[in-house]
């Protein structure tokens, strides 16, 4: 008897304490939100999950990586509530996911250019794009041809779930052409991380690889890269005013309009709260209303070296 | 009551034991026949021919190319050098544990053995980047550290304690009597061991190194983290190779379900669970003979 006096007792206290967790603070968003997708975005999607939860204590976001194409994949198997991604989904994409009920809403959260890096002992400090699809595609093998040491060339590359990958793709080794049949030299690494090519040029004098500007470190060094004769770094300016030949948008795709706690956690990635944490990764802002400070600052820059 | 208790529960008993080992059988057997559904869905959209003697494996270009001979060159490649090194380093401790060493030792020895097969292969394959794999490079002055005898190297180690424990249970099977019938015709201790005990534990030593091939090829994370993952042809263990595994456990996220590219990696699953069933049932006919 005592112990079912106890359990009616436990039970009523649990009612009573739930009844109370809501009652707390009915208009409290609570939830999951599930991110997928690319590689490259995982690290400042991170951070900006982490500044939302400090906002929204009962939101639990979850940031996987894996690659963009990871990411639509399973936006369109229906595994994640946000798909981050370093291109654009293509129209076979859009007519499959169409096909399983998932209607892809693109939004753009922030800027990007792909840094070619090679390891810092390597005398090469610049390359055209010509030259990036002859080292890819295998044409050129020696670092020789392009003023470095006579030494082989190593070349790496994401695998093929990267949206990097694609990237590098179509404007390098199809050099923009849709009906080219290059395709990367079957020497090429393909390495499952941006980490893993960091870690395999910083420590290799023969090897060149390919990543988002939010991997650039001062264990590597990124080449200038240009389309003919004028060069450029990959820096926040260039990819500004895409003066710098391999820039691109970093894309968040959410089934349909976002609603709920979903657009909640979109709308914190626009603001300047979340676009901070892109910009503090290495990243370009997206500029939704330019402000004066942004272009001051930049010519600022220039002007001071 | 208690005979009638016994009468119930025993036929109880024996249905749970029943089940429990048929629905292992069930299990393998739709596992093959959910492979094989998927697998074959792709014959239907691309020639089996190209898929068997292709030589380029080119799953996102337009037309795709799934030519399963870079993949399957580099896993057998891979796992012909793991088997190289492994083997004699297995046995030989095997040997050691079982007929050489003191007590102490041995039980100090097993326990090791055993702390080596609880190392997750992610740690290895960490460690093959990061050290491993920049060690071979210089020493054998290759442009990259990332190819086949990194992940050689440390499958063979991942190898080494199914083929060590299982060649000891062997070793050790072995009837004391032969072992006194070979003292007592005067043989010394490495005779006995090397003429005696080695030939009649054979069949015993060939299943744990049929295993262990089967353990080596279908290791994903190490080969994924390591080997380079570039689908050529390989010619040499010294240059960067993809393996079937890799492939699965690379591309598999990113395909759509009923896609083309989804059921190629079906395909390459079917490859891989012939191979590893070729292996095992070898492995088991070795270990039934060495029972009799």
């Amino acid at each position: 008897m005592r112990l079912t006096g106890q359990v009616i007792v436990i039970a009523v206290a649990a009612v009573f304490l739930a009844g109370c967790g809501e009652s707390i603070d009915p208009n409290e968003p609570q939830g999951f939100i599930q991110t997928k997708g690319s590689d490259t975005m995982v690290n400042a999607v991170q951070m900006v999950a982490e500044e939302f939860m400090k906002d929204y204590p009962n939101i639990f976001v979850a940031v996987t990586g894996g690659g963009s194409g990871v990411g639509i994949a399973s936006l369109i198997n229906k595994t994640c509530d946000v798909a981050t991604a370093s291109r654009e989904m293509k129209p076979k994409e859009i007519e499959i996911a169409n096909q399983h009920g998932v209607y892809p809403n693109e939004i753009v959260v922030a800027y990007d250019g792909v840094a070619v890096i090679v390891n810092k002992n390597n005398p090469v400090n610049r390359l055209t794009i010509d030259d990036l699809h002859k080292i890819f595609t295998g044409e050129a093998t020696n670092w020789k041809q392009f003023g470095g040491k006579d030494l082989h060339i190593v070349t790496l590359s994401r695998e093929v779930s990267s949206g990097t990958h694609m990237y590098f793709k179509e404007e390098v080794i199809q050099l923009g052409k849709k009906d080219s049949r290059d395709e990367f030299s079957k020497e090429t690494l393909l390495l499952t991380s941006s980490q893993a090519i960091v870690e395999e040029v910083a420590g290799n004098e023969e090897a060149i690889g390919y990543l988002g500007m939010g991997y650039l470190s001062d264990r590597t060094k990124a080449l200038q890269i240009g389309k003919d004769k004028e060069f450029y770094p990959p820096t926040v300016e260039n990819v500004l005013k895409k003066t710098y030949p391999l820039s691109r948008g970093l894309y968040a795709y959410t089934n349909g309009e976002p609603q709920g706690i979903v657009k909640r956690f979109i709308d914190f990635i626009l603001s300047p709260a979340g676009q901070k944490q892109f910009t503090d990764a290495g990243f370009v802002p997206v500029q939704t209303s330019p402000p004066e400070a942004a272009p001051q600052s930049s010519t600022g820059g220039t002007v001071a070296r | 009551m208690k005979r009638l208790w016994r009468r119930i529960s025993e036929p109880i008993i024996e249905l749970c034991i029943r089940v429990s080992g048929l629905a292992v059988v069930i299990f393998v057997f739709l596992i093959f026949l959910f492979l094989l559904r998927d697998s074959l869905s792709l014959f239907r959209q691309y020639p089996l021919g190209q898929f068997l003697f292709g030589r380029k494996w080119l799953p996102i270009s337009e037309p795709p190319q799934f030519g399963v001979i870079p993949l399957l060159l580099g896993s057998v490649l891979v796992t012909f050098w793991a088997v190289v090194i492994c083997v004699p380093l297995g046995v030989g401790s095997a040997m050691f544990i079982a007929e050489v060493a003191p007590k102490a030792l041995k039980n100090v020895l097993k326990s090791f053995v055993e702390i080596l097969a609880a190392i997750p292969s992610v740690v290895l394959g960490f460690l093959g980047i990061i050290w491993l794999g920049p060690v071979l490079r210089d020493t054998f002055h290759l442009s990259t550290g990332m190819c086949g005898l990194t992940g050689s190297l440390l499958l063979a180690f991942m190898a080494l304690p199914t083929i060590i424990s299982i060649s000891e249970d062997a070793l050790t099977g072995v009837p004391r009597s032969y072992r006194e019938a070979a003292f007592g015709l005067g043989a010394t201790r490495w005779q006995t061991l090397w003429r005696v005990i080695l030939p009649s534990a054979s069949s015993g030593i060939l299943a744990a190194v049929m295993l262990g091939i089967g353990r080596v090829v279908g290791e994903t994370m190490v080969v994924l983290m390591v080997t380079g993952n570039a689908p050529v042809i390989p010619t040499s263990i010294l240059q960067p190779l993809r393996t079937l595994t890799a492939t699965i456990a690379g591309e598999m996220g990113e395909t759509v379900g009923g896609s083309e590219h989804y059921y190629a990696l079906f395909a390459v699953g079917l490859v891989l669970f012939a191979i590893t069933f070729t292996v095992n049932f070898i492995a088991d006919l070795f270990l039934r003979r060495a029972r009799r």
